[in-house]
């Protein structure tokens, strides 16, 4: 159990020493990268197993009792969620064997991811607040190599925005913490779950929360604090911003779903009430975002952000059934909007750019990327049986239930906005004659690849493109899994006792 | 412009240094010290080997490079870490034995969590400053 627990951070984490002691060796980085994406992958789905016949599980580091160790706990949600950062890890080594150059897989590109994923597993799996911050840090450093290595002008550039709003949720996360600590003297979140009930200043709570909320928003890229996102994202190499844009801004969400289940669930009108609202402009920000762009990447970019929106929707409305299609969606969005990334960066080597207006003629040249293009594209427009189709649909009925009309009206309109999106990229790039090529250039440009770089490159999209098609097809157990694991969060009673025993208070 | 004052000197302070960083790591677990002060005192003396002979000669005194230093290092944090997993109990369990050593005591983890520690610093450490040192050399030359 212990074990299990540690593994899906120690995994990663091991293999990236071993990749740091074997320094500029690229064919043996390669080959643990993968050994250690596979494994995590595979320990992620043991856990998984573990979590969904035992409950949840916990582990005390260093065996100092909690509540004042740290604690190691996976319920139904966190282990999900590192499922899904095993596959994204997975499938983005795979892409990046066929895409990335010897420059930076020489300049340690490999041990940066498996870094990455140590911090994301380690954000999703720890149940103590200031943890989560180190673990916050140690993706963030990863993720500064990641984007600024290659060291090209407009990379730099990108990365310096990121550090610096980066630096910022820093600061706010940790005066909210220390403020938290002031409160209460805890830090583990079972046990401030439990204080936070009978504190003594009652009034600093909200703002404590509201200081949560605008640290995780900036990380989650939620409206009004979005805007670094669109100004970063489309500078790295295609594979690292599939890698971003499924796991980085998820952790931001995956955090304030923590936080705002477990801790501040004192003032549900006003907190999740503000959440709500942010939600809404989140949704309608991005996608009108994204209508004035022609850069393949940066209109994915500012769907993202869109995206987020319809997870916090599910937050703040705060019923099971918007958890559990908060948790959904979050499956459904980073599958399929990885394989979008996935497609925007084959279209640029095969097409040379990923400027939409010089685009063109991919649905005659290369029908087989039009096809892997329509399924994750339709699916994050909603369009049944695609999984997007059921996580909206889960979304906009528990909007029904609790009558908030507005949000679930700007949910469907924002839904039609994201399809004329999609539908603007297949006209661009698929439908449309290119401006500076015949379609017959298209074919030669996919031959040119060597054939192992483009079925490296293929794989990973057709196992995302099928993974968002079968889920839409057998939605009800993954539904079933959501649900169970937004009953977990709804009412955290297990994660309670699995963290601090069965002796402890009610 | 390698003066004889400082390489002279220098061959008699690094292994005071050395010496005195490892009774830092040494003493760390309860008095001050420990492996971060003591990485930064071997660091210190490396680069003042560094600045005294050239940063190549240095490269060769170290004789592995620093990179793989801090993966060593790494990767003794980490086994000392994992070796509780093996006796059921939590990861990063100190574990302590009743073999005892001469100057270093009882064999546990933490002192080999400690060393790894202390190697990480000093990768770290001689990786920033030898790189920083090389570019100042590029930069010379250029002129």
């Amino acid at each position: 159990m212990d074990m299990l627990l540690v593994l899906p951070i120690v995994i990663p984490f091991s293999m990236g020493i071993i990749c740091i002691a074997t320094w500029g060796q690229r064919q043996l980085h390669r080959l643990i990268a993968l050994a250690g994406t596979s494994s995590l992958l595979l320990i992620a789905s043991l856990l998984l197993l573990t979590v969904q016949q035992d409950g949840p599980i916990s582990t005390e580091v260093g065996n100092w009792p909690a509540p004042f160790g740290i604690v190691i706990v996976a319920d139904l949600f966190s282990a999900i969620m590192v499922m899904m950062a095993a596959l994204m890890g997975f499938c983005v080594v795979l892409f990046s064997f066929g895409s990335i150059d010897p420059q930076r897989e020489r300049f340690g590109y490999y041990p940066s991811i498996l870094f990455l994923l140590m911090g994301v597993c380690g954000a999703f799996l720890t149940g103590d607040l200031f943890n989560l911050y180190v673990w916050f840090e140690v993706m963030l450093i990863s993720s500064f190599v990641l984007l600024g290595m290659g060291g090209e002008r407009a990379q730099l550039e990108g990365a310096i925005k990121y550090f610096a709003l980066n630096l910022l949720i820093s600061a706010f996360f940790l005066s909210a913490v220390g403020i938290l600590y002031a409160i209460t003297g805890a830090l583990n979140m079972a046990d401030l779950s439990l204080k936070l009930q009978t504190v003594k200043q009652p009034e600093l709570v909200p703002v404590v929360a509201v200081l949560f909320l605008v640290a995780f928003g900036i990380k989650a890229a939620a409206f009004p604090f979005f805007f670094w996102l669109p100004a970063s994202y489309h500078v790295p190499p295609v594979a690292v911003t599939t890698l971003f844009s499924g796991l980085m801004t998820k952790v931001g969400v995956y955090a304030m779903i923590r936080v705002f289940t477990l801790l501040f669930t004192q003032q549900v009108g006003y907190t999740h009430g503000l959440i709500l609202v942010i939600a809404g402009f989140t949704m309608v920000t991005g996608v009108l975002g994204a209508m004035a762009q022609y850069d393949f990447r940066r209109l994915l970019s500012f769907h993202i952000i869109s995206q987020i929106g319809y997870l916090l929707m599910g937050l703040g409305l705060y019923t099971v059934t918007s958890l559990a299609g908060t948790i959904f969606f979050m499956v459904h969005v980073i599958i399929a909007k990885s394989a979008l990334f996935l497609v925007s960066g084959i279209a640029q080597r095969v097409g040379g750019t990923y400027d939409l207006k010089k685009l063109g003629s991919f649905y005659r040249g290369y029908p087989l990327l039009a096809v892997l293009f329509v399924l994750p594209a339709f699916s994050l427009a909603g369009i049944p049986p695609l999984s997007g189709f059921w996580a909206k649909l889960v979304l906009i009925r528990a909007g029904l239930e609790t009558d908030q009309y507005l949000i679930v009206l700007v949910a469907l309109v924002v839904s039609v906005l994201t399809l004329y999106s999609m539908t603007k990229i297949w006209a661009e790039a698929f439908w449309k004659d290119s401006p500076t090529y015949h379609e017959a250039d298209i074919e030669q440009a996919v031959e040119a690849i060597p054939r192992r770089d483009y079925r490296l490159m293929l794989l990973p999209l057709v196992l995302l493109a099928s993974l968002t098609l079968l889920i839409g097809l057998i939605a009800e157990p993954v539904m079933n899994l959501a649900l169970e694991a937004a009953a977990q969060l709804r009412n955290p009673d297990l994660y309670l006792q699995a963290v601090l025993g069965n002796g402890v208070r009610p | 412009m390698t003066s004889l004052i400082l390489s002279a000197a220098t061959r008699l302070i690094l292994p005071l240094m050395m010496l005195f960083s490892v009774f830092l790591l040494l003493r760390g677990h309860n008095d001050p010290g420990g492996g971060f002060v003591g990485g930064l005192v071997a660091a210190a003396a490396f680069a003042l080997y560094a600045i005294a002979y050239g940063v190549d000669r240095a490269r060769e005194a170290i004789r592995i490079g620093t990179i793989p230093l801090i993966g060593i290092g790494l990767l003794l944090a980490f086994l000392s870490g994992m070796v509780p997993l093996f006796g059921n109990r939590p990861f990063l369990t100190a574990v302590w034995t009743n073999l005892s050593l001469p100057i270093i005591g009882r064999v546990n983890t933490v002192l080999v969590f400690d060393t790894g520690v202390y190697l990480v610093v000093v990768g770290v450490t001689l990786t920033v400053i030898f790189a920083m040192a090389e570019a100042d050399i590029e930069e010379d030359e250029e002129d």
